[in-house]
């Protein structure tokens, strides 16, 4: 191994944050649709929302080559537009982002869930619209529970690898992340560049989860007045 | 439908709020009608009355089934039409139980919430009068956890009199506070409601608390108006047995009318005088325990009316005050016996508690009450 190809770090880290920032802004919006309501429905749609946590990742690709493919049903749309998503990089994101979506989407459900219900209606009678509650008020008491959330989308989507595989393939420079290069090192016998890719993933994880303590540390400091008890 | 109605008036009839709802609950139908005027009127009721759902729908937080709901000629609700304006378009500034102040924001931002709209001078301005109001000024930077549950309680009233709200609700205010800081909220509260002087409804279920902060007065059982009045009128002369339980009056007896102005009370074991004039046939007599008189036999020219020897069963002690529970003619006969309550102060009771039984004790004419069935 004279030269190493770096590209399935970008690759794995641009995945990855795209992922993330999907899962976030989705799991955030399905999970306040859903937080305080109830009935039969919501229960189905629930198991449809944490299905892709459940599935084998393997399933979950099958399924968006399914509806991604040249048959399929989006693949066609797309078609139609002029993209192709399958075996493309948006196809390393969406595969990711849909696996980590069940988790930004339970945890940031019960962090608004846990808000108590009374803080948002003094909201309310204080003259609030809606939106500036749900900014002002519930966001910010439930931010520590959706900052879990997105620490565990961006970890599920950095070691995202069977969707990924089924959707986006395995082509060096543009859907190849880590994870992948990795299989396909130790399936050519590269052990050598296998062990690498391994020991770069390891270090970029302690790295991410390095800043993060240190970031959501920084963060706690100026909650810690109101979030002490 | 009886409709309960402020006996004073105020600026007229358009300074008022107005309600009439019914609502299903989940033990029982709360079914109201009633108006507010400029005077406060503290809602009286046993916990699971029905209470706090009538504020919450006041505030626009819970839709009533059926009924109107309008503030100075403004309708907030109306079932039939389908109106149901938000709460955050009515306002009503709304004092919740646990004061729900804002743990993420300071006091002064807590105070400031409603105040977005105006410019940055005009809202620190503001603040800094609430504050001033009341009494809490210079907590303005700290958060709620920071601070006291009286300077809590003192920010959530700010906080909703800071939208200069048309009408001010108040879930059992001072409910989580200890006995001190309770005195201390009642002077702010009779402060505010002095100033105030738009409808503003207080809920309680401490009979001192409505009877202290409030002008009028409304009892609630099970989501209905069982009285609506002046306090006084409802203490002096409660309309119904219900009233009269809910407004702390311990004693009761089946009546019999005897004469025009004499009735047998049955429970009790003897025939009192009343002060006025039967009317109608009554079903029972009470009287508070504190009327209750013990008569030193050795003075001359005390009361013969209504007296009579009593024999003490128990009795049971407050800091200050005890309460005996009496047995007229006889000696105590457990069980099943009714006894009399009465409430008297500790120095008091010592001057005649080794006084050798029975005492003669006297039930005035004009501390009794009739009771309709």
């Amino acid at each position: 191994m004279n030269h190493v190809d770096l590209s399935p770090v970008w690759i794995s880290l641009a995945t990855s944050a795209t992922a993330t920032v999907l899962t976030l802004v989705a799991g955030l919006s399905a999970a306040v649709w859903r937080a305080r309501r109830s009935g039969q429905i919501l229960a189905i749609v629930d198991g449809l929302f944490l299905l892709p946590l459940v599935l084998p990742p393997t399933v979950v690709g099958f399924f968006l080559l399914l509806l991604f493919g040249r048959n399929g049903p989006l693949g066609k749309l797309l078609n139609h537009l002029g993209a192709t998503v399958v075996f493309s990089w948006p196809a390393t994101v969406i595969a990711a982002a849909v696996v980590a979506f069940p988790l930004m989407y339970l945890t940031a459900r019960g962090a608004l869930e846990q808000v108590d219900t009374h803080f948002l209606q003094a909201a309310r009678t204080l003259g609030a619209s809606e939106w500036r509650v749900f900014r002002e008020i519930a966001l910010p008491l439930a931010w520590p529970g959706v900052l879990a959330g997105t620490i565990l989308s961006f970890a599920r989507a950095l070691g995202e690898f069977g969707a990924t595989l089924m959707v986006a393939g395995n082509i060096p420079g543009r859907t190849a992340t880590i994870p992948i290069a990795i299989y396909f090192a130790v399936e050519a016998d590269d052990i050598r560049a296998a062990l690498v890719w391994c020991l770069i993933d390891v270090v970029i994880s302690l790295a991410l989860l390095g800043g993060l303590y240190y970031w959501t540390n920084a963060q706690g400091l100026g909650r810690a007045r109101w979030a002490r008890r | 439908m009886r409709r309960a109605s402020g006996a004073l008036g105020g600026r007229g009839a358009d300074v008022a709020l107005e309600v009439q709802i019914e609502k299903k609950l989940r033990d029982f139908r709360l079914d109201l009608s009633f108006t507010a005027g400029e005077v406060p009127l503290s809602i009286l009721g046993p916990s699971g009355s029905g209470k706090t759902m009538l504020l919450r729908c006041i505030a626009g937080l819970e839709r009533p089934d059926r009924g109107i709901i309008s503030l100075n000629g403004r309708v907030l609700t109306d079932a039939t039409r389908r109106i149901q304006v938000p709460a955050r378009e009515r306002r009503v500034g709304m004092l919740f139980q646990h004061y729900a102040l804002f743990p993420h924001r300071t006091i002064g931002e807590n105070i400031s919430f409603g105040l977005s709209a105006l410019p940055r001078d005009e809202r620190l301005r503001r603040v800094a009068d609430l504050l001033a109001r009341t009494h809490i000024t210079g907590i303005e930077n700290r958060y709620p956890q920071e601070v006291s549950g009286g300077e809590q309680q003192r920010a959530a009233l700010a906080r909703a009199l800071a939208i200069e709200p048309e009408a001010l609700l108040l879930d059992e205010p001072l409910s989580a506070l200890d006995t001190h800081l309770r005195s201390q909220m009642e002077v702010q509260l009779q402060e505010t409601f002095a100033t105030f002087r738009r409808p503003s409804l207080l809920v309680t279920h401490n009979i001192e608390e409505a009877y202290r902060l409030g002008e009028q007065m409304m009892v609630l059982s099970k989501g209905r108006i069982a009285a609506f009045g002046l306090k006084d009128t409802i203490f002096r002369s409660p309309p119904n047995l219900e009233v009269a339980r809910l407004t702390g009056c311990k004693n009761f007896s089946r009546a019999r009318a005897i004469s025009s102005d004499t009735i047998e009370a049955l429970d009790w074991n003897c025939t009192l005088q009343m002060g006025h004039p039967i009317g109608c046939s009554p079903a029972y007599v009470g009287i508070r325990a504190h009327h209750i008189e013990f008569i030193d036999p050795s003075q001359s020219g005390a009361a013969k009316q209504n007296v009579f020897p009593c024999w003490v069963s128990r009795s049971s002690e407050t800091p200050f005050r005890v309460t005996l529970y009496l047995s007229l003619y006889r000696p105590p006969r457990p069980p099943g016996e009714h006894y009399l309550q009465a409430e008297v102060f500790k120095e008091k009771w010592k001057g005649f508690r080794n006084r050798p039984e029975p005492l003669p004790v006297r039930l005035p004419p004009e501390a009794l009450f009739l009771l309709p069935e």
